[in-house]
């Protein structure tokens, strides 16, 4: 048989066993991995830091909120957040004590409690992740804490070593972890903030500092524990106690974050050892925890994988929510055994159209939705409300939305003379109207349905929905900027803003005193095209009111820089919160948080000493009554005084495939990978529909091929039996 | 040769030594010590002191080129730009800004860069020299005349748009391949696939009309007519006597690239998810990660010139006229 035929077919044989083939030609995913029950998750930026004491970023806290277990959480389904215990046994009491260290009342004065103190008892049982940290021989010796050069030469990622361990939990664990915020090599992001609560860490940081200089070059372990500090103690195996300055209930809240989680000396130990440090193998990149996953492959170029912790402890998914969750589903599950999924797979996709796309697929199970795709995604019905588009509903799909506990605004500089006003009365409320004038000139919901595809809504104060401290309706409208009509918010006119502007000193845009026009300078990074026609936008706003908006483009250190020194005008930013209580937001126009001089986060610098005082009653204040109404005396001079101009809280839109399920999104909780389920079966059918190969094309091609090349070969031909005399012309 | 070899790595020398100097000129004029730590450190909660701490254990701290504070030869050697450049000279580059060991990130990355930089080279050596083959062959026909055409269009497009392109079709409309990823071993042959065809169509334009050229340039000298007065068919006249002469410019071309396979594609590991040395670069630049952009750089450099000192040994092994003095 000629050998052309032969070759033929050995390629439609292979094509059809490829086609036979159980798994689609175009999964990503090992062939075994089809119908298991793991999850595909996306990342897109590499974290940086993975030991709970450094990692901030929410790229980073998505793995270590699954694998660490700080002692409380919060309650998975109930709004506002509620916390709960997690690894505690309860939520823990606080007590108060003055300079005497006399107990006091519950309801004791602010200015009379010198120190808090927070008791924390977990509950027994607990067991940590297998790891080698942990493993001992037979005679009860460690097995990998002084490992031999000869040792680690067979070593290059964690699972290279062949023995793991155990053991429970303990209250010295999260003693040891708290310490670890003041280790001299080591930079939490949280040190400054909590060296002003928590007694004696920065004393602590001192004396650690003095003892890793007296180390001898060649030992790299620094044992905390025999280093005592006065703020933490360990009561008893399963308690410990954390002395905070003065009365900061917010404690609580951080409480729920890895920074609080537990971290066991023996793996500080392991992981000090300068031959592992030198692979790469760090508590920075490969966690221990007693959360319901473990981090099993740790390639952050390519893939991360967590997988079951077989050693989690027994936790069960809430039987109760708020009204809806359970029609929605979100109790069908209730009672049942944590975590649902034994495997999650996070790929790093950088680009936005291969993940898009891969999700479409049903290669990914949730997406979130970039602008360049809402269309695609998201219609918009009846009174602007978001639904799926008819081509999403078909495929199962399902969209989720919530707002997110964030807000961005524009800022005044308050030391810039024009806007700020400087030190003159006179010319401190010419600028306080010069800015609500602007405040009502500048259409945020316009902003919101142009850039952010409807997604988000105006803000009337610095605290987001879902808060403590957040009023709707008629009583959380921002009066200056608007008007309450036929029950709900109407922007102002811009008469009303053209008359501010005139009281301001700037009639119709002019500067009365020098007759020359009003120019105001935006300080921004943006770059994009997307970003020039934001600008050009933000210049037409200004221009209703004849001011005249002069865009100052830098790169964002310089931007940041200009913010540090307080050499910006006008600016754009934006706040996460940390936790969900309104101080986290009413202390970024806090006078004593000013960037300049005080490099706090008040990027505007605002300096009121009404409200200052009145921020310092409502921080160590629980929730109530008398809380709110301090809450609403400061948001009422912040509207007066327009320190921002109040933009919007940003809605989270996200896909969700059929076949996931139990998803009720949020920004604050991280942990939620545990309740979530999947239908493995249902992906698995779902991606054989979508994704059959389509050959057609190739048969296409391969024609296309063969009848370019028939002239090809007939003028070759034609070349070649021409005789030399045909060439000569005579 | 050797002499000729030893004298050319003695010459790359101060080149490598300027080329680090200007690397770290434009790194710092875009970035400070004090912005560095702050990407690394975080926007929120960063105070002063950390920013201090940060710089110190990194060896940020000192000046940038000259230490006026320090006693005679440290005025030079104890500043960041020394203290950052010596060590790269043997090779040992440090840990990146974040902490990782840069040599193991380059090792582990340097794979995927090759997995798809070899094939595109290999494959596109050979689809470019046959398309220009047959162009010249084919010559003042039709079929010249048409593929010049095809040449110019597809060397007008970004590479970005086949890349978009291939994803669309090949992956998303007829679901042959994955649209991105990385597998390792035999299981990487699915995710190679289609940025293997994009690379070679990528540049299928410019190579192929670049090497018609020099065939056509070939096809004009008298050894061609000799040929052909022999009575030599025309595709063995192309196949054995051009191809072969043709061999220094396609050297020149070709040999310079083979060690910045190495160092992969920007464009095309970030689209696809490939974990090589392009998209650690990328990262490296975004996260203002001096140690590995220096460390980046002063490879990509080095290759460079491993590279042009290859091409030069090769032109003896195809022409012997050629010698290395």
């Amino acid at each position: 048989m000629d050998k052309t035929v032969v070759a033929a077919w050995m390629l439609m044989s292979l094509l059809l066993m490829a086609a036979c083939d159980r798994q689609q030609w175009n999964s990503p995913y090992a062939e075994a991995d089809a119908e298991k029950n793991v999850s595909y998750s996306v990342f897109s930026e590499r974290p940086k830091h993975l030991d709970p004491v450094q990692s901030y970023s929410s790229n980073e806290i998505q793995f270590t909120a699954q694998i660490y277990e700080p002692p409380l959480q919060y309650h998975y389904l109930k709004r506002p957040f509620t916390l709960i215990p997690a690894t505690a046994q309860e939520i823990p009491a606080v007590k108060y004590f003055d300079a005497h260290d006399r107990l006091l009342p519950h309801d004791a004065r602010t200015d009379e409690i010198v120190y808090s103190v927070y008791e924390i008892s977990i509950k027994p049982g607990i067991l940590f992740q297998p790891h080698p940290a942990f493993a001992i021989d037979a005679s009860g010796n460690w097995l990998y804490h002084r490992l031999s050069r000869e040792a680690l030469k067979s070593v290059f990622v964690l699972s290279d070593f062949a023995q793991t361990g155990t053991r429970e939990l303990l209250a010295e664990d999260y003693v040891y972890q708290i310490k670890r915020l003041a280790h001299p090599k080591l930079h939490s992001p949280i040190y400054g903030l909590m060296v002003d609560y928590i007694v004696g860490l920065r004393i602590y940081a001192d004396t650690l500092k003095q003892v890793e200089s007296n180390l001898p070059g060649s030992e790299t372990f620094l044992d905390l524990r025999n280093y005592e500090m006065e703020g933490v103690q360990i009561i008893d195996r399963y308690t410990y106690r954390v002395k905070i300055k003065g009365k900061y209930p917010q404690f609580l809240y951080w409480l729920a974050m890895p920074f609080f989680a537990p971290i066991p000396w023996e793996a500080d130990r392991f992981y000090s050892q300068k031959g592992l440090m030198e692979k790469n193998i760090t508590l920075d990149w490969y966690p221990v925890g007693t959360g319901p996953y473990m981090l099993t492959e740790n390639n952050p170029n390519l893939r991360m994988v967590l997988e079951r912790n077989p050693n989690f402890h027994d936790e069960f998914y809430p039987d109760e929510g708020m009204p809806g969750d359970a029609e929605r589903g979100l109790l069908i599950d209730s009672g049942k055994k944590l975590p649902f999924i034994d495997k999650v797979v996070f790929t790093r996709e950088k680009e936005s159209i291969p993940r898009w796309n891969k999700f479409l697929q049903g290669y990914y199970d949730a997406s979130g939705i970039g602008s360049d795709s809402f269309d695609q995604a998201v219609q918009m019905v009846g009174q602007g409300e978001a639904t799926i588009t008819d081509e999403m509903a078909a495929q199962g799909i399902r969209l989720e939305t919530t707002v997110a506990v964030s807000t961005y605004y524009m800022g005044f500089n308050m030391l810039d003379p024009v806007v700020g006003g400087g030190n003159d009365p006179r010319a401190q409320e010419s600028a306080r109207k010069l800015r609500q004038a602007i405040s009502i000139a500048v259409d945020y919901e316009e902003y919101i349905s142009i850039f952010a595809n409807g997604r988000g809504i105006p803000a009337h104060s610095p605290i987001s929905p879902g808060i403590a401290g957040y009023r709707d309706g008629q009583e959380g409208i921002n009066p200056v900027v608007y008007d309450w009509v036929n029950g709900q918010p109407q922007r102002k006119s811009l008469r009303d803003a053209k008359e501010l502007l005139r009281q301001a000193g700037y009639p119709d845009g002019i500067d009365q005193r020098t007759g020359a026009p009003l120019i105001l300078y935006f300080d921004v990074t943006a770059r994009s095209a997307e970003d020039r026609s934001k600008l050009d936008w933000m210049r037409k706003q200004f221009q209703k009111l004849n001011i005249q908006l002069v865009v100052r483009s830098t790169d964002y250190n310089r931007f940041q820089d200009k913010i540090r020194k307080g050499n910006a005008q006008i600016f754009e930013w934006g706040w996460n919160a940390d936790y969900p209580d309104p101080e986290n937001f009413l202390f970024l126009l806090y006078g004593p948080q000013r960037k300049v001089g005080n490099s706090g986060e008040n990027a505007v610098n605002y300096d009121n000493a009404a409200y200052n005082l009145l921020f310092d009653r409502m921080k160590n204040m629980e929730d109530g009554e008398e809380r709110q109404s301090i809450i609403d005396e400061m948001v009422k001079i912040l509207r007066y005084d327009a320190p921002w101009l109040w933009g919007y809280h940003p809605t989270d839109y996200a896909l969700y495939h059929a076949w996931y399920r139990n998803i009720k999104p949020n920004r604050v909780s991280n942990n939620s990978l545990k309740y979530f389920k999947i239908d493995a079966d249902l992906r698995a059918k779902k991606q054989r529909e979508w994704n059959e190969p389509i050959l057609w094309p190739a048969v296409l091609v391969c024609i296309v091929m063969i009848v370019g090349l028939i002239p090809a070969i007939m003028t070759y031909l034609r070349y070649e039996s021409r005789t030399a005399t045909k060439n000569i012309s005579i | 040769m050797l002499n000729y070899i030893i004298r050319r790595v003695v010459y790359a020398l101060p080149v490598l030594i300027g080329v680090n100097l200007l690397t770290f000129a434009l790194f710092f004029v875009v970035n400070t010590p004090d912005d560095m730590a702050r990407m690394q450190l975080g926007i929120k909660y960063v105070t002063p002191e950390a920013i201090e701490k940060w710089k110190a254990e990194r060896g940020y701290n000192k000046p940038l080129l000259f230490n006026a504070e320090a006693e005679k030869l440290e005025k030079l050697t104890s500043t960041i730009f020394f203290e950052k450049s010596v060590a790269m000279f043997v090779f040992d580059f440090g840990r990146s800004d974040d902490g990782r060991d840069i040599a193991h990130e380059i090792r582990s990355r340097m794979l995927p860069s090759l997995a798809i930089g070899l094939p595109v080279f290999v494959l596109g050596l050979v689809v470019y020299i046959t398309l220009a083959l047959l162009m010249v062959f084919f010559r003042a026909t039709y079929i010249d005349f048409w593929g010049v055409v095809v040449c110019v269009a597809l060397m007008s497009i970004s590479t970005l748009f086949y890349i978009i392109v291939g994803q669309f079709l090949v992956s998303k409309l007829w679901h042959w391949v994955p649209i991105s990823g990385y597998g390792n071993g035999a299981d990487a042959a699915k995710f190679l696939l289609l940025p293997v065809i994009v690379g070679v169509i990528g540049n299928v334009g410019s190579s192929a009309r670049w090497y018609r050229t020099v065939f056509l340039e070939e096809m004009n000298k008298e050894y061609v007519r000799t040929a052909r007065a022999k009575g030599l068919p025309e595709r063995l006249v192309l196949f054995k006597h051009v191809l072969r002469n043709a061999m220094i410019p396609i050297l020149t071309g070709a040999v310079v690239v083979v060690p910045l396979l190495f160092l992969g594609s920007l464009l095309i590991e970030s689209f696809f998810g490939i974990p090589g040395l392009g998209s650690y670069t990328i990262d490296a630049i975004n996260s203002q990660d001096f140690a590995v952009v220096r460390a980046m750089v002063f490879l990509g450099s080095m290759l460079y010139i491993v590279g042009l000192i290859l091409t030069d040994i090769s032109y003896t092994l195809v022409d012997p006229r050629v010698r290395l003095n």
